[in-house]
């Protein structure tokens, strides 16, 4: 049971817990307010588990993650602006679209490797940035407000407090499930591609089927964040696509452990609250977070969760 | 079809594959020699255009802009290179992003703090303003001295890196970098060098380009971007590539972003032509970047002798 006193599962299971006494806390202290942002750290925290499964596990370095995020929210901002306001039509479309484009971006994108794949997964968020922007009847490069949440029946999300355990129960799920995902015979491959892929294909594995079906999951997660993101801001914009959101959420899974399970759940709740506190003390706080981001690249090779020993037989 | 608009327009789009080059040639030979992938190219480029701007603006002399553009290019990119990026070289792809991803940030706050949030405006030159008459064309002069320069600086790359003894150690650097440090070449200072003259290119291009953009804050990225489409495009670490690959991307959009509407009115119902022809003007370049992959992921133009 090397796994239970390893210090890696005190700091998941301290996380969740804190996570989960949120809401109370929050009404404790009469500041719903932090009810939301946590809402927040959770939904990136997802979207960033879900590049840490393209990144950290496949080592596909995707510059263009946040396109599933935008991918998702306009599934919610497209349907209920045309009178569609079922939260499972709008799930079942955003898994749609998800599948949809990243397997033809995939496709073409893992033809190539190293820095053009950086490059072209980058060019093709930003196509669909474009194209978010030239939805004149949906907003255009404003945005849409949403104005009735996904309907989910027996889940209000216009109830904070449900919507709250919700999204927490899913980012549960979600770890729940990339944990097994990588530990099992698929998870094993994709991580013997990243660190040869040579070797695997000498070894017979169809090294690109496996590739492709990481990033399509990841999207798919992605765009169940984005969903929730819409859902939680009452807001889709072609912003939620930019190039500097994908940025961001590289930044939480490197800064809280490429290849970690926890990893990027822990960096998006210190990324979030960093630049919550940071805008507290000044307009300009990027000209604080820029060189911290430099810093985390030059030195912070592991991450936090990295800092942590890992349990024993390496892995997670 | 409007074949004078056609021309203006084949023009502007030429214009800007020549501006597109100028930070294409850079960020390649960053790309191709080095192996460092520096988002922060842009920022160069921004600072440039800030810095050039603002000395035209308090001396009213565009040579001492050149001076401020593409000299504080330079400096800006040695001292860069110096302080923070050079211990990234050797580190893998997802350490250089993410760093020059910060760098970003802070280049764009830096702007707005010393310049504030809103454009900050740099009017052409006095003698370059007019327009030049030819063939029923009018077209302004100083848009024909970009273009002017961009080819001179092609002619002057092209020179430098197959015809003189530098240029050999480029290319030996590129193929085997260690192999040429260990013949007694001073690959250190190669690689500043270049680094710093990547840089300068950038300012040449914000010099450039501040006359006809407005200069603000996250200028850099949409052209960031767009030159990063253009080195996929062309081949990575290729100048000959980044040549024709800028030319490609520049005409491709500006002439889709303004035929294409117009085209797709022959074929399709006015409002739907209107609606579906930025659409698919604004996603053509990724479009193309996507069909050349797919046929040669390699690149249109890739380095033979690498």
């Amino acid at each position: 049971m090397a796994l239970v006193r390893s210090p890696r599962f005190w700091l998941s299971a301290v996380t969740l817990l804190l996570l989960a006494a949120v809401p109370a806390a929050a009404k404790a202290v009469g500041q719903p307010f932090y009810m939301t942002l946590f809402l927040r750290i959770m939904i990136y925290g997802l979207a960033a588990l879900s590049l840490n499964l393209v990144l950290g596990f496949g080592g596909m370095v995707s510059f263009g993650h946040a396109l599933y995020l935008g991918l998702g929210a306009y599934a919610v901002g497209i349907s209920s602006t045309l009178g569609v306001t079922s939260g499972w039509v709008h799930l079942a479309i955003a898994l749609a679209a998800a599948v949809g484009v990243s397997l033809f971006t995939g496709l073409i994108s893992l033809r190539t490797s190293g820095i053009a794949f950086i490059m072209i997964t980058l060019a093709f968020a930003q196509m669909f940035f474009f194209l978010a922007v030239s939805l004149k009847q949906f907003g255009g490069d404003e945005g849409m407000t949403i104005a009735q949440p996904s309907d989910f029946g027996l889940l209000p999300l216009g109830n904070k407090v449900v919507f709250y355990y919700a999204v927490f129960a899913l980012l549960v799920a979600a770890l729940y499930g990339s944990r097994r995902l990588v530990e099992s015979r698929f998870g094993m491959v994709l991580r013997g591609t990243m660190s040869n892929e040579r070797r695997m294909k000498a070894l017979g594995f169809p090294t690109l089927r496996y590739r492709l079906t990481a990033y399509v999951i990841g999207a798919c997660v992605c765009a169940v964040a984005g969903l929730l993101l819409a859902n939680l801001t009452g807001f889709a914009s072609p912003d939620y696509m930019a190039w500097s959101r994908s940025g961001e959420l590289i930044v939480m899974v490197v800064l809280g452990g490429m290849g970690t399970l926890m990893g990027p759940v822990v960096g998006a709740t210190v990324l979030l609250l960093l630049e919550e506190v940071l805008t507290a003390f000044t307009d300009h706080w990027m000209i604080v977070l820029g060189p911290i981001i430099l810093l985390i690249a030059v030195l912070a090779k592991r991450g936090i969760v990295g800092l942590l020993p890992a349990p024993r037989g390496g892995g997670e | 079809m409007n074949l004078t608009l056609f021309f203006t327009q084949a023009l502007n789009g030429f214009q800007l594959g020549v501006l597109l080059f100028l930070l294409a040639a850079g960020l390649t030979l960053v790309f191709g020699i080095m192996n460092f992938v520096n988002l922060a190219h842009g920022s160069l480029y921004m600072m440039g255009a800030y810095l050039a701007a603002t000395a035209y603006n308090k001396t009213d002399s565009f040579w001492l802009a050149a001076v401020g553009g593409i000299g504080g290019g330079f400096l800006l990119g040695v001292v860069l290179q110096q302080v923070a990026l050079r211990t990234l070289f050797d580190r893998d792809h997802l350490d250089q992003v993410l760093a020059t991803f910060g760098l970003i940030l802070f280049f764009n706050e830096l702007a707005r703090m010393i310049w504030g949030a809103s454009p900050y405006y740099m009017n052409v030159p006095e003698a370059l303003s007019g327009a030049v008459e030819f063939a029923g064309i009018s077209y302004p002069v100083y848009r024909l001295l970009i273009i002017g320069v961009g080819l001179t600086v092609a002619c002057g790359a092209w020179f430098l890196i197959q015809k003189t003894r530098v240029g050999m150690l480029i290319r030996a650097g590129a193929s085997v970098g260690w192999m040429v440090g260990a013949l007694g070449v001073n690959i250190k200072l190669l690689n500043m060098v270049l680094f710093g003259l990547g840089a300068a290119l950038a300012g040449l291009a914000g010099l450039m380009a501040g006359p006809i953009l407005s200069v603000q804050a996250g200028m850099g990225e949409p052209i960031l971007i767009l030159t990063l489409v253009t080195i996929v495009i062309g081949g990575i670490g290729s100048i000959r590539g980044a040549f024709l690959g800028a030319v490609i991307v520049g005409m491709v959009d500006t002439v889709g972003r303004t035929m294409l509407p117009v085209l797709l009115r022959q074929f399709l119902d006015r409002t739907v032509a209107n609606a579906a022809g930025p659409a698919i003007a604004s996603m053509s370049i990724y479009l193309l970047m996507a069909a050349v992959l797919a046929v040669k992921p390699e690149g249109l133009f890739p380095v033979k002798n690498g």
